[in-house]
């Protein structure tokens, strides 16, 4: 039995209120809120948060493959995916790949994994989805989408979700794109779009596997699909497919907006949440053609329950004041500089030499006195490995520890106005981590009044800056509270 | 038994002297040899296509049930590239396509992913097509070694040319050569440190590793297929894992340059051009890790031999006369305003007339039997309406009717554009644009070919369509 | 069918200056032409009781009524390609011919020099992948190299023999005040010139230029209650073809169908049976030496494939046996598109007249002017026949 193993999901803290676009714009406002990632995410963070939920409890070193699905990778030339499983401590031996271009790109990837297992190629494959697409400002699209990730961990032991069927068409109309260049979402006049995009070709898909496996619309328990920038397309696909209203997933709209590569996978952890043995899912997303599938829930279904998921991350957030944060988040405004000097180009020879510690938080903990230490030189460029104990002083007794997945309380911390930040003032905080070890790191998804000495904390893979000069996004972990 | 079962490639008709890099800037080329430069109306799209259809040469497109899409140089980030492919080959509805992207690797990743699907059933045929176009900074040295290619393998469970014994990857986070989302050019970290810690580590673990655990060495091999991103650091590291020179694929990098994500499939073309049945073959692409393949030629291979392939593309070439065609060619100078062609675009229309735009289909009338390009619902001859049978004229051959040398239209590109009215065999005309040609040497009753090129960009998308060009002999 | 022969005359006529007129708009040259047909028929503006105008970038009829202001009478915009002009005057022929008004105008007008680009506009209503990157000489490029290529001529004979019609045209046009260009060139210079769409050199080139053209029309019964003069219609023939006879197989781009149907239609009207003979003069669409070349031959003034002979010979120059662009045609006027059909008609009703402006350039013992538009790339063709008497 091949299918889903596991499933991870993530939404940004952030959500910024529709009516704050109407204030800002005037015109047509929208109800509901949407997800908004912080300045220091992107599709590679959000799939990372999403993989993590995905992989609590499972040990990294038995996946076989990690597929990264997004149409806003921040690279053109520079895997993705590998910088997750770095990030992910995967073994170096895994297959890896990212699968772009479509809005479909996150169900393609899993009929890819499902292939690799079939194949007997794998065993455990990890897809995880990130977007953050744009629309430009004043317009109805920036509204309606929004940013968010998911992750499945798909296998053939202790499935929880079989899969039992797929039916894939390839369609050329678009009626969206963007261009290379391009960093808002285009689009040809909506009511073709749709008519002959969306509403024609997931219904195709759709029927098409029902057709194929003999399958009625009352047979599922849930059908998710994915929905497209008009909102009310969605539940008309319904109506055409006669499914039953009720048994449709909800995309989300009001709560999280429309997360493109990513929503499909969000929609589907959110309905295997709620999932019972025997439920029979159907699942399809669309995208220059679509993709469905047609899910079998197992019992056990009922050992996946401790995730974050969607559940827990739609109900743990935050407004954003206004709408003008969300500008300089997603760097839509030119902000003055900060009058500090400026950075120092990354080095890529010390990035790469200490990635395990800087994208894995790898530390080492002593084996003489048990201390765990992560390393903390300055700036990650000057960051050199431990090799004298900093308890002991014992030389070379090392082993390895890994940090990303432990607690910490905060033991200090500041709020600095000097330092540059792009949502100001600038939280560094010293942590005593769980079980030993200490470390100074940003804090982020906080509120200023509320960090106090003592509070728990987790840690969160994130952008730290887009170095200009050397052309790199650089990637660290940062502190947040508990989330959820 | 999965394997190989037919291989295409492409290489642009034009190639730029290294050396005229170098005069250009008053510097000097570290490598002899040139590059090939896809023309301005090519991209990573218009070259998969021909590499595709020189691959299926014979071949239906509808019975293929997959076609997957490798480059990192795809003209859309929202827009799957390997379904417009795939409906230019005109292989149905009923497949699955992908794009696999942001690494130079992501040509062999896609092989697997082929192989993967062909194993767990039920697809039987997939074509896997990688393209790339990187485009060095002027001045750098990159510059001068990247080059712009294509190649497609029809992978299958039948009558293959070469099974793929076994497969090996590794996967590794470095930042030794990469573009960001924003990036133009391709950004690279000091050169030696890319090689030792980036290219020959991962490539030499791959390939030690799979032959290790098929318990083969470097001589058991009739050629090593090896990515390489320069003809040193090749060398160096084929000479380390063993291998003979008379081993050793070429690169290619004298005569095309660094094709990024096509480029061990293009070698792996050139290398099965020339291979017998019984060749044992090493295949190893890198790219944030390594992937690793052992193929093993069957006497198949004898029927494909009618490719034009690495072989044939090579040949048949001209030389870009400067480097400022070379900028023109690769859109990397601002031309006058007056240059550019006013026009406008629309989705609506493209899609709607999709199958005489990308499928290239004129209607035969079936009751006077005269054809007419576009598809015409009533028809000229006969008048009679909605009667008519749809034919491709994509890989048809044609002669040219009459043409003319315009210098007005858009005088700036690359004039003059060379319009030609163009009469096939099967008695239809078509109106196009004629390339990679020289607009000398045109004649009345000059026989073309169709090729599939970028046009323009109005509506803010690509706008592909065919035009013609020399018959390329190769 | 019945003919329009003698049904309809024109009683005055108006043009303004062609030019590349920076400092004038479309309103501008619209009154130039329409005041100097008000005053050539006689009358004023308020005696006009419905219009056509011809253009391909107006907004409907206001186009015409805005400037002249013409008290909320019917006013119609019309479009065919580079036959707008004579559309213009077609439909208002039939505006009096069946009785509905007694006094209509025609006008044609383009403003093309606004426009910061060369050429004239190609391409509308086309797909986006068929317009692109076309331009008028490109499109009858295609014919020249078909033609050459058909009767044997080297690119180099070709390009001497519609070398010709352009050095004859120049002369004429430098003898017309009205016209753009006034320029004596030689063959060694039309033959040399840069090359704008080969095989066509830039003095095969009609210019591209602004300006207007007006008529007044009343009943053939009328005519004499406003001038002793009148110019009588005699025919009108149109031929519309596929938008893009480059796709159609059976197309010999030698010469257009359009152009033999509509001269056939016009002749048929007229009651010419030799218009080698009959016509005393013509105004043909120039637009590229080589369009003149083949409206020759599809016109009927000389035989298929041998217009090269009537060239050599001189048999169209103003001495010639049959005068061709006697005002130096689209080549001198350049093709305001809207108005060249109405300029044409001008330039007849002048000679037929026997005023036209200088008298080296008035022809002698004229009857019947013919003028031709060939429109698109090209889809529709216009003749107009003119005569200065009944029967």
């Amino acid at each position: 039995m091949i299918g889903i193993t596991s499933y991870g999901g993530y939404i940004p803290l952030h959500r910024l209120s529709r009516g704050e676009f109407l204030r800002a714009w005037g015109g047509f406002g929208m109800p509901g809120e949407r997800a908004v990632a912080n300045h220091d995410e992107d599709s590679v963070t959000m799939a990372i948060e999403s993989a993590i939920d995905c992989m609590k409890g499972i040990d990294p070193e038995k996946v076989d493959g990690l597929f990264f699905a997004t149409t806003t990778s921040p690279y053109k030339e520079r895997l993705c995916a590998s910088i997750m499983a770095t990030a992910l401590n995967m073994r170096r031996d895994i297959r890896t790949m990212d699968v772009t271009g479509t809005l479909r790109a996150g169900t393609t990837a899993i009929a890819t994994a499902l292939d690799l297992i079939k194949a007997g190629s794998a065993k455990n494959i990890l897809v995880a989805a990130g977007e953050t697409r744009l629309g430009a400002p004043g317009g109805d699209f920036e509204q309606i989408v929004g940013d968010g990730g998911a992750a499945l961990l798909l296998g053939d032991k202790g499935v929880i979700a079989s899969i039992e069927g797929s039916y894939s068409i390839s369609d050329d109309f678009s009626g969206q794109w963007r261009a290379d260049g391009d960093e808002f979402i285009r689009s040809w006049e909506d009511r073709m779009v749709y008519d002959e995009g969306y509403s024609r070709v997931l219904p195709e898909a759709i029927s098409g596997l029902m057709k194929k496996y003999n399958l009625a619309p009352g047979d599922f328990a849930k059908v998710v699909y994915d929905a497209p920038l008009d909102v009310r397309r969605h539940a008309r696909v319904a109506g055409q497919l006669k499914f039953d209203g009720a048994k449709v997933q909800d995309p989300m709209f009001m709560t999280v907006g429309i997360t493109g590569a990513a929503l499909t996978m969000m929609m589907l952890v959110a309905a295997l949440e709620e999932a019972k043995p025997g439920d029979k899912i159907l699942f399809a997303s669309y995208g220059n053609g679509a993709d469905a599938f047609y899910l079998q829930v197992t019992p056990e279904i009922k050992k996946a329950k401790e995730r974050r998921g969607i559940k827990k991350h739609l109900e743990s957030k935050r407004i954003l004041d206004n709408y003008e944060k969300y500008l300089r988040w997603r760097h839509l405004v030119t902000i003055e500089a900060a009058r500090r000097p400026e950075q120092e180009p990354t080095s890529i020879a010390a990035l790469f030499r200490d990635r395990k510690i800087i994208l894995g938080l790898w530390g080492v903990k002593c084996k003489a006195c048990g201390t765990p230490q992560y390393t903390q030189g300055g700036s990650i460029g000057s960051t050199t490995p431990i090799r004298v104990c900093v308890n002991c002083q014992a030389k070379d007794q090392f082993e390895d520890y890994c940090f990303r997945d432990k607690k910490a309380t905060i033991f200090s911390f500041t709020h600095d106005n000097l330092a540059a930040s792009v949502d100001p003032p600038s939280t560094v905080i010293v942590v005593d981590f769980d079980g030993g070890g200490r470390g100074v790191f940003d804090m982020t998804d906080r509120d200023p009044d509320e960090v106090k000495v003592g509070m728990p904390v987790e840690m969160t893979f994130r952008k730290l800056y887009h170095d200009p000069a050397r052309g790199i996004h650089n990637y660290f972990w940062k502190t947040r509270p508990i989330r959820c | 038994m999965v394997g190989i079962k037919s291989y295409g490639a492409y290489i642009p008709y034009y190639r730029l002297e290294r050396s005229e890099i170098a005069k250009a800037w008053g510097g000097f080329a570290m490598n002899p040899g040139e590059k090939a430069v896809a023309n301005h109306d090519e991209d990573s799209i218009t070259m998969a296509v021909e590499a595709a259809f020189d691959c299926l040469k014979g071949m239906d497109g509808k019975g293929m049930d997959g076609l997957f899409f490798a480059s990192t140089t795809s003209p859309y980030r929202e827009k799957q590239c390997s379904s417009l492919i795939a409906t230019v080959m005109e292989m149905g509805k009923e497949i699955r396509t992908a794009d696999f992207a942001d690494c130079l690797r992501a040509g062999t990743t896609a092989i697997r992913g082929a192989i993967d699907a062909i194993r767990a059933g039920p697809a039987k045929s997939i074509v896997v097509v990688a393209a790339d176009c990187r485009l060095g900074y002027p001045y750098s040295q990159t510059e001068q070694s990247l080059g712009d290619g294509a190649a497609a393998l029809l992978l299958g469970d039948s009558n293959v040319i070469a099974t793929i014994e076994d497969c090996c990857s590794i996967s590794d986070e470095i930042t030794d050569v990469w573009r960001t989302d924003e990036d133009t050019f391709v950004r690279e970290w000091e050169d030696r440190w890319v090689i030792m810690h980036g290219y020959s580590k991962n490539v030499g673990e791959a390939v030690a590793a799979i032959m290790q655990r098929n318990g083969l060495e470097a001589k058991d091999f009739a050629k090593a297929v090896v990515y390489g991103p320069d003809p040193r650091s090749h060398g160096g590291l084929m000479r380390r894992l063993g291998f003979e020179p008379a081993q050793v694929q070429d690169t290619l990098f004298t005569g095309v340059g660094n094709t990024g994500t096509s480029s061990a499939l293009i070698m792996l073309v050139a290398t099965l051009e020339e291979a017998k049945g019984g060749d044992r073959i090493l295949l190893a692409s890198y790219g944030d890790g390594a992937d690793a393949f052992i193929l093993t030629v069957t006497e198949e291979i004898e029927k494909v031999r009618e490719r034009r392939g690495v072989k044939g593309y090579l040949a048949s070439k001209a030389p870009l006369p400067s480097y400022g065609k070379y900028l023109v060619a690769r859109r990397l100078v601002q031309l006058p305003p007056g240059a550019a062609i006013i026009g406008r675009g629309s989705a609506t229309v493209m899609w709607r007339t999709r199958d005489w735009v990308l499928g290239c289909h004129a209607s035969k009338c079936r009751r006077c039997g005269l054809v007419t390009y576009p598809i015409q619902r009533v028809c000229y001859g006969c008048q009679s309406k909605d009667d008519y049978d749809e034919i491709s004229l994509s890989q048809k051959k044609g002669k040219v009717f009459t043409f003319s040398l315009d210098n007005l239209a858009a005088a700036g590109i690359n004039p003059p554009i060379v319009q030609t009215v163009v009469d096939f065999e099967e008695g239809a005309r078509l109106y196009c644009m004629m390339t990679d040609c020289d607009p000398q040497q045109v004649k009345v009753d000059m026989p073309v070919e169709m090729t599939f090129r970028r046009l323009h960009e109005f509506g803010d998308f690509h706008n592909y369509f065919w035009k013609c060009r020399p018959i390329r002999e190769g | 069918m019945e003919s329009i022969k003698d049904k309809v005359a024109i009683v005055g006529m108006g043009c303004s200056k062609f030019g590349e007129l920076w400092d004038k708009g479309s309103d501008d040259i619209i009154i130039e032409a329409a005041y100097e047909a008000y005053e050539d028929a006689g009358i004023g503006p308020e005696e006009i009781q419905a219009a056509w105008v011809g253009t391909i970038n107006g907004m409907g009829g206001v186009t015409l009524s805005e400037p002249l202001k013409l008290n909320r009478i019917p006013v119609t915009r019309v479009e065919n390609f580079c036959a707008t002009g004579h559309e213009a005057l077609r439909n208002a022929c039939f505006g009096v011919a069946c009785g509905m008004y007694d006094i209509v105008l025609a006008l044609g007008v383009e403003k093309l020099k606004d426009a910061g680009v060369g050429g004239l506009p190609v391409g509308r209503g086309f797909h986006p992948v068929m317009e692109s990157r076309r331009t008028g000489p490109g499109t009858f490029a295609f014919i020249a190299t078909r033609y050459f290529h058909t009767y044997g001529l080297t690119p180099e004979e070709g390009k001497r023999t519609i070398g010709k019609i352009s050095v004859k045209s120049h002369h004429n046009g430098n003898l017309c005040p009205k016209a753009h260009l006034h320029r004596e060139v030689t063959l060694e210079q039309v033959v040399n010139a840069p090359l704008i769409a080969w095989p066509l050199g830039l003095f095969d080139c009609c210019g591209v230029t602004d300006g207007a053209a007006c008529a007044i029309l009343v009943r053939a019964e009328d005519a004499r209650k406003f001038r002793e003069d009148p110019i009588y219609i005699k025919g009108i023939g149109l031929s519309t073809n596929q938008i893009l006879p480059h796709f159609e197989p059976n197309f010999d781009w030698i010469g257009f169908p359009m152009n033999r149907e509509a001269a056939r239609q016009a002749y048929e009207q007229a009651g010419i049976k030799n218009p080698r003979k009959e016509i005393s003069l013509a105004e043909v669409h120039d637009c590229f030496s080589i369009t003149e070349l083949i409206n020759y031959e599809d016109l009927g003034f000389s035989p298929q494939g041998r217009a090269k002979e009537d060239i050599d010979a001189g048999s169209f120059t103003l001495e010639g046996e049959l005068p061709i662009q006697p005002d130096g045609g689209l080549k001198s006027f350049g093709h305001p598109i809207g108005a060249s059909g109405l300029r044409m008609t001008y330039e007849c009703y002048k000679q037929l007249q026997g005023k036209a402006q200088l008298p080296e350039r008035q022809l002698k013992n004229v009857k019947l002017g013919l003028s031709h538009t060939l429109g698109g790339p090209p889809q529709v063709a216009c003749v107009l026949i003119v005569g200065n008497s009944l029967g």
